[in-house]
This record gives structure tokens, C-alpha cells and sequence, in this order.
């Protein structure tokens, strides 16, 4: 019957199907990498959609989550008396945390819906199929470009979120709160150091592979009517951001224990 | 008769429980024009799939240039494809490319030719099809006859073999269709490429086919050329070459009494 409440053993197969198909997906885009990076300027053109142009919104999110840290770090650190240490604090919490983290949401949100969209409806008017039937492997020519794309440009615009991030740190507790100068940025200097910044690229790394891929995933795999192509926009965004905080959790974890 | 470019025997092919094609065989001959008609539903897309090899029989064989598509890898299979143009029904034209690259996209994809020397083999095709003074233009600002024949362009652009063209006809107006059916007839003729046509357009496509096969139920019910077509006794055939609303194929689908279901249900 139309409409009727999936059995859990069927939910639970499907969950199973779709995590195969996406490894299996996965390991075929993986394949056409090598070919797709022979022609660079594929996969710049990706990294100028998927990466230049999140900037704005990459940069301005940036802006407000440092000021915010640089509020909330202010007070917390006042009740002890250490708010020159406000600059460490908002530094490695940027870098280690927020800036993977909410860089890979943002990304999701607007580069991987777009992505997952434009794969969707190419395969809704045939574009794919033509490809298929002019001898061209899509997975070469359409999605590992975009793939790749994406997982240089997520690293890349978690480094300018946290470079916008510190600065709007800094514009609350020095220009606004009136943290010395000096012992912000010179703390900020001492304690953070290479293997916090490896963390956060190791992060943004893996984030960056993880959108990528659910958005060409579902784009790959939607269904070629308007109803589908939606569906597959929100299972890019659903799926993405459950398996950015599921990494960042394991990541965390693993850099903690090691 | 020359010899069958592409070879269909006794193919039997069913998808979720529904029979397509039962014991169907039809050959298109080197050098001809082979039209594929039928009332909508018939499977004439999937009969293409079949022969592109995007899908395999149950049963029986396809045979394209004398090789069994069934039987190729990936790799056979795209070799097979470079030799096979198609035309799709809604054009599939790459949507953020413009004419030129649209058209420009297997040369680019399969050859390392000379940029100037692609320029010209591209500038070529769009000439053949008319719309050389169109190569800029983007796809998204074409009419339906205009994507349709640069889609045409795109297809002839490795001198293929065989051309395929799945509903060349659909959706145009009366000039762009009869450019669509002359281009059909002119690169038969001039280039020596084999066509097979999947068409319901009956009128059009008999003043052209040198073979049609009518399909229906799954199997040919009826082939030769146009004229043995409209003269076969078969009825199908006959409400189909004629157009007529009810027959064989009927305009009812299949549902309970009328007269009880509207009064009875009280």
C-alpha cells in the first residue's frame, strides 16, 4: 500500500544498501581521480564554483562566530582572570573545531546542494545517458572534477574561516573589550602549535571528502523526476552534516588519544 | 541486400515482472534507413538500449558491426559506442556548454586534435545542420527543432556508422520537422551512414525509410517498406498506419464497468 510505514528490518536493509553503494560509489570516483587530474582545468573550474564561491558566505560566518567566541570567551575567562589568554582561547577553538566543523556545514548547505542539483538534473534531461552513449564514463568527466573540487576547496575555505574568525576575535576582545594586544596574539603565538593546526587540516580534509561525496552520491543517484532531485538536495544536506559531526566525534577522539 | 549492421534475433526481455520484447527480430541493413514505429509503450526506447548495449536481453542476441554487445566489457562496449552516434528525443545537450562546445565535446573527449583543426571539423558539422551563425549560443536559448539539430551535429561528429535517433519528430513544428527528416535523409545518403529511426510519426518517416518495422505486444507484427505496410491486412497495423483512435490497441484501459461503478457503489 502507497504511503504505508517502512518494516524496520526494511529500514535497516536500505540504510545497509545505500552505505554499500556510496563505499562502492566511493571506490569508483576514486578510479577516475587519476583521469580527471589530467585535465586540470576541470577540476578548477570545480574548485571556482564549489570553493570561490562559498567565500562570501564562508567569510561572513566566520566574522560573527569569532566575534561571538570573542564575547563568550571574555566573560568565561574574566570570572578566573585570564582573559589574555582570550586570543588562544578563540585561536584553538577555531582551528580545531569550529572552523572544520561549521566550514563543512556551510559547504554542504551551499556548494553540495548545488552540486547534488546540478548532477540530479543533468541525469533527469539524459545528460548523463548522452555521455554514457557518446563513450564518455560520467563518473570521469562529470563527478570526480566536482569530487576533487570539493576536497581541496573545503581546506582551503576552513583556513580563510578561521583566518576571518581570529580577526573578529580580536575586533571584540581588543578593539571592543580592551584585551591587551600584546599577550592575545603573543599567547595566541606560543600555544598554538603545529600539531593543533595539522588537527584542524586533517579535519577539514576529511569533512571535505565526506560532503563531496554524499553530493555527488545523491546527485549521481537521484531519481530523474523534479521530486527526486529535491530529495536528493536534502539527503546531501541530512547526510552530510550527520557524517561531519560522526568524523569530527571519531577525529577528536583519535588526536586526543594519540 | 547488403548485409545487417545491426542484428536483433529472437530477444526476449522483461523488466519488474512486465514483459517488453518476446521472440523480437528485426535487422537494419548497411546503408539504409530502418524505421522503428509502434504506439507509445512499445519498448522502442529500450530496443535502442538494447542495441547501445546500456541494458542485456534475457534471451536472444543483438549483434552491432558483427559483434555480440552482450558479450563486451566496458571498455569493448565504448569502442563500439565511438562507431554509434544517437540523436535522444529531448536533444541531451550538455547544459553548461555552449553550441560549439556541445558539439566540440566527443572530439574533445576521444582525440587530441589541433585546436584549430577541431574548430574547423566543428564549424563543419554545425554548417551541415545550419547552424554554423549559432555555434555561441547557449544552449538554454535554443527552440526545441534548433537543440535538436545541434544534438544532430553532436552525433555526426565522429563519423559514426550508424545513427540512431530516438523520436527525431516529437514536439516540432512543421518546418523544423521537415528539416530534421530531410537531415536524416541527406546524411544517409551523402555520408552512407545506417539509420534506424524510432518514430511514430508514420507520414513523415515512410517518405524516407527504405525498411519499417512495426512493433507491438512485444514482437514485430509487421515489416517491409512503407507501401507493403499500409497494404498489410493485420489490424493493428492497420489502425496504426491509419491513426485510428480504436482498434487493437484500444483507447480504454482496461477498468471495471462503467455503469457500475458510477451507480453501484451507493
Amino acid at each position: 500500500m502507497a504511503g504505508a510505514a517502512p518494516s524496520v528490518p526494511g529500514a535497516v536493509t536500505t540504510a545497509l544498501r545505500r552505505t554499500g553503494g556510496t563505499a562502492l560509489f566511493l571506490g569508483r570516483v576514486i578510479g577516475q581521480c587519476a583521469p580527471a587530474l589530467r585535465r586540470p582545468q576541470l577540476v578548477i573550474a570545480q574548485i571556482y564554483n564549489a570553493g570561490a564561491r562559498s567565500l562570501i558566505i564562508v567569510m561572513l560566518c566566520g566574522l560573527f562566530v569569532g566575534m561571538v567566541l570573542g564575547l563568550q570567551g571574555y566573560d568565561l575567562l574574566q570570572r578566573f582572570g585570564s582573559e589574555s589568554a582570550l586570543g588562544v582561547a578563540a585561536a584553538l577553538g577555531l582551528v580545531k573545531e569550529l572552523g572544520p566543523v561549521i566550514t563543512a556545514l556551510l559547504f554542504a548547505g551551499r556548494a553540495g546542494t548545488s552540486l547534488a542539483s546540478e548532477i540530479g538534473l543533468m541525469r533527469a534531461t539524459d545528460q548523463l545517458s548522452a555521455m554514457e552513449m557518446m563513450a564518455v564514463d560520467p563518473v570521469r568527466r562529470v563527478i570526480a572534477p566536482r569530487f576533487l573540487g570539493g576536497i581541496i576547496a573545503v581546506p582551503l575555505l576552513t583556513a580563510i574561516f578561521d583566518g576571518v574568525g581570529i580577526f573578529g576575535a580580536q575586533l571584540i576582545g581588543i578593539d571592543l573589550l580592551g584585551v591587551e594586544s600584546g599577550s592575545f596574539w603573543s599567547q595566541m603565538q606560543s600555544a598554538v602549535t603545529r600539531t593543533d593546526v595539522n588537527e584542524g587540516l586533517v579535519k577539514s580534509l576529511c569533512f571535505g571528502v565526506a560532503c563531496s561525496l554524499m553530493a555527488v552520491y545523491e546527485g549521481y543517484h537521484a531519481d530523474p523526476t523534479a521530486e527526486g532531485v529535491g530529495l536528493a538536495t536534502t539527503r546531501t544536506v541530512v547526510s552530510s552534516a550527520i557524517l561531519t559531526l560522526l568524523l569530527d566525534y571519531i577525529l577528536t577522539a583519535a588526536f586526543l588519544g594519540s | 541486400m547488403s548485409e545487417p549492421l545491426v542484428d536483433v534475433q529472437d530477444v526476449r526481455y522483461a523488466v519488474g515482472g512486465r514483459t517488453v520484447f518476446e521472440d523480437l527480430t528485426l535487422q537494419a541493413r548497411r546503408g539504409e534507413i530502418t524505421a522503428v514505429m509502434g504506439p507509445s509503450g512499445t519498448g522502442k526506447t529500450t530496443l535502442l538500449r538494447l542495441i547501445m548495449g546500456a541494458i542485456r536481453p534475457d534471451a536472444g542476441r543483438v549483434t552491432v558491426f558483427g559483434q555480440y554487445v552482450a558479450g563486451l566489457d566496458r571498455r569493448g562496449l565504448y569502442a563500439l559506442r565511438q562507431r554509434v552516434g544517437m540523436l535522444f528525443q529531448n536533444g541531451a545537450l550538455l547544459t553548461d556548454l555552449d553550441v560549439f562546445e556541445n558539439v566540440a565535446f566527443p572530439l574533445r573527449e576521444h582525440t587530441r586534435l589541433p585546436e584549430p583543426l577541431l574548430r574547423r571539423l566543428v564549424l563543419m558539422k554545425l554548417q551541415a545542420v545550419g547552424l554554423r551563425g549559432a555555434a555561441s549560443m547557449a544552449t538554454s536559448s535554443l527552440s526545441g527543432g534548433m537543440a535538436r539539430r545541434v544534438a544532430l551535429a553532436r552525433a555526426i561528429c565522429m563519423d559514426p556508422e550508424l545513427l540512431i535517433y530516438d523520436e527525431p519528430f516529437a514536439g516540432l513544428d512543421p518546418i523544423s520537422l521537415g528539416v530534421i527528416l530531410r537531415l536524416i535523409q541527406s546524411l544517409n545518403a551523402t555520408l552512407g551512414i545506417t539509420s534506424i529511426v524510432v518514430t511514430h510519426d508514420v507520414q513523415e518517416i515512410s517518405t524516407i525509410a527504405h525498411q519499417s518495422y512495426l512493433l507491438s505486444g512485444g514482437k514485430v507484427v509487421a515489416s517491409g517498406s512503407p507501401e507493403q505496410l499500409r497494404a498489410a491486412a493485420i489490424p493493428v497495423v492497420n489502425q496504426f498506419m491509419n491513426g485510428l483512435p480504436d482498434g487493437p490497441v484500444p483507447f480504454h484501459v482496461p477498468a471495471p464497468d462503467y455503469h457500475q461503478q458510477l451507480l453501484g457503489e451507493d
